[in-house]
């Protein structure tokens, strides 16, 4: 249980946030300055609120009242950072098995073999970290900071110097970090699929302040489309329904419809969240015919917002859940759709797959 | 090497290495100290305590030595505490030893606080995350990081002393088995009819250590950077 309510001003910018959250993986979502990574660091003890508390697990950290401060190297809160950070003079083992000298004995409770096994990089331990790819890199700085035993693990924004090919490889793993090793861990990141596919709990920053929080599949949609940088997107919870194996692709069901991906998406029946940017998806006001698109999902029209020559949709799905859809004002004239219309969303599946798909656990 | 020099000069050779030496292995541990608070602390008067640091840099080295010989001559401020303990530095190779160090420690904190300030703090602050405290960090972190740049001005520190002067001759003069360096040797030589050849001799020495010095440290500092390479 981590409980949060600090104040710090840096120049113009001034953060206040306070949350509190025992879920698995706690998401602090926002754009880039919104505040996030600074609040990483007031967690971590790399620097201090100017007013403020935290207390992680009934220990207080930071007590600015009672002029209480524990030092990041008595606070065991693990970090990942952006950049991986890995000492460049110390080998890949040794950077593996820094904080472990520090934690103390009774508390080193991971194996270093089981976490070098489950990351995958046993094969890396005699090399120095200059001859690190990437991900590697990344593996490796999550690896060092688990083997320190830490009581909550910070990733800020790990993937952002990252490809998306390498994310897809590291996703999973900090999935099991979640399943496996029990840690509680505060995730930063501004890509909503991340967000999705990991958190249990999200929290949205703006410009230093909370402006929401909860589970995501209801927190997103409103928070991405607030911010034209995503495009708009929504989360939708399904039901993983049948395998078709000949054509590798996997039927999500919902009461309004069914959408097809692209790729395996988990265990029949298992609940998962999914991602739809609204750009991906098409209206129609009739059910449609005849078209290559095979993912259809029925609703109503709840709602048009105009921005410029475009429109955001909002679609009350059959059943439950919204789907935002950008469509240009001219078509939505045209097909003479109105608020309270039933209307067709289809979604192109080779716009989705696995990498949008997450457990909703 | 005994045939190439004299008895005399021979001496006056073991002797600067040995202050040079000693004025490099001293100094060493202030110079760290210095350079990394320079470097990473932010404290009132660090501006005067930098600007002090590099005094001896760009005042008259006699100046220096006259400074030394008051402060730690027989009679002087720390000169007669130190008598009492048995010390003396006045006249006194280890007072070389001194007039070295000083002179050569602004150039010592100069390299080692540009290596310190190169080292990304974020890897200090992971380490603090790790659980290393401040001074482990230090010592695991900051320390190795700064290597080439602590050989750097080893090495420029002991060149110094060797070829110190001024400062030397002021402080502890010129007296032959005792405080006679290579430099104040080949003074020595040169000032006397038909010291030409021995001053040459010694000036040869000179070139090589001081040159040995550098390669040296040229191939400490290349092995630590290549193994720092893409250190980010």
């Amino acid at each position: 249980m981590i409980d949060v309510d600090v104040a710090r001003r840096v120049g113009q910018f001034s953060l206040n946030v306070a949350f509190k959250n025992s879920a698995g993986i706690t998401a602090l979502f926002g754009r880039s300055g919104a505040g996030k990574s600074m609040t990483i660091g007031l967690i971590a003890g790399l620097a201090r609120p100017d007013q403020g508390r935290i207390v992680l697990d009934g220990r207080v950290l930071v007590d600015t009242e009672m002029h209480l401060f524990v030092p990041a190297h008595e606070r065991r809160i693990g970090v990942v950072f952006q950049d991986s950070h890995l000492f460049p003079h110390l080998g890949v083992k040794q950077n593996l098995l820094f904080g472990r000298w520090f934690a103390p004995r009774h508390e080193r409770t991971l194996s270093f073999d089981a976490v070098v096994a489950t990351l995958g990089i046993g094969h890396l331990l005699d090399r120095a970290p200059a001859q690190l790819s990437g991900g590697e890199r990344q593996r490796v700085a999550i690896g060092r900071a688990l083997l320190s035993c830490p009581h909550l693990l910070l990733f800020d924004e790990p993937f952002a110097a990252l490809d998306m090919p390498r994310r897809l490889e590291i996703l999973p793993l900090i999935e099991t970090l979640r399943d496996e090793f029990k840690i509680p861990i505060v995730y930063v990141s501004h890509a909503v699929e991340e967000v999705v596919r990991l958190a249990a709990w999200v929290i949205v920053l703006d410009n230093g302040r909370v402006t929401g929080q909860g589970d995501p599949a209801e927190v997103l949609p409103s928070a991405a489309s607030e911010d034209p940088r995503f495009g708009g997107a929504s989360v939708l919870t399904m039901r993983v329904g049948k395998r078709d194996a000949a054509y590798g692709l996997t039927e999500l069901l919902h009461p309004s419809g069914t959408i097809w991906i692209a790729g395996p998406a988990g265990a029949e029946s298992a609940c998962v969240r999914i991602v739809v940017k609204a750009t991906d998806v098409t209206l129609s006001a009739a059910p449609p015919r005849g078209l290559s698109v095979q993912s259809v999902l029925a609703g109503k029209l709840a709602r048009v917002e105009a921005a410029g020559p475009l429109a955001i949709v909002d679609i009350a799905l059959a059943g439950e859940g919204r789907l935002s859809a950008m469509a240009t004002r001219r078509a939505i004239d045209e097909l003479g759709l109105h608020p309270g219309d039933p209307v067709f969303a289809l979604i192109k599946t080779a716009a989705l797959d696995e990498r949008w798909v997450g457990g909703a656990g | 090497m005994p045939a190439f020099l004299s008895p005399a000069e021979w001496t006056a050779v073991l002797l600067s290495l040995r202050i040079a030496i000693l004025a490099t292995l001293a100094s060493l541990p202030f110079g760290i100290l210095a350079a990394y608070a320079l470097a990473r602390w932010r404290f009132p008067g660090k501006t005067l305590l930098a600007a002090a640091l590099y005094l001896p840099l760009v005042i008259p080295p006699v100046v220096t030595g006259y400074l030394l010989l008051i402060a730690f001559g027989r009679r002087g401020i720390f000169g007669g505490m130190l008598a009492d303990l048995g010390i003396v530095l006045a006249f006194h190779w280890t007072g070389a030893a001194l007039a070295s160090a000083i002179m050569g420690f602004p150039l010592m904190v100069r390299a080692m606080r540009l290596s310190f300030e190169a080292i990304d703090p974020r890897l200090e602050q992971a380490a603090g995350t790790l659980g290393a405290n401040p001074i482990l960090t230090f010592f695991l972190v900051s320390l190795p990081l700064a290597m080439p740049g602590i050989v750097a001005g080893a090495t420029l520190a002991f060149a110094r002393a060797l070829g110190e002067f001024g400062a030397t001759i002021t402080f502890v003069a010129n007296i032959p088995g005792e405080t006679q360096t290579i430099a104040t040797a080949i003074y020595t030589y040169i000032q006397v009819p038909g010291g030409d050849p021995a001053a040459l001799r010694l000036t040869l020495v000179a070139i090589a250590i001081a040159l040995a010095a550098v390669i040296a440290s040229e191939i400490i500092q290349r092995r630590g950077e290549k193994r720092l390479a893409r250190s980010a």
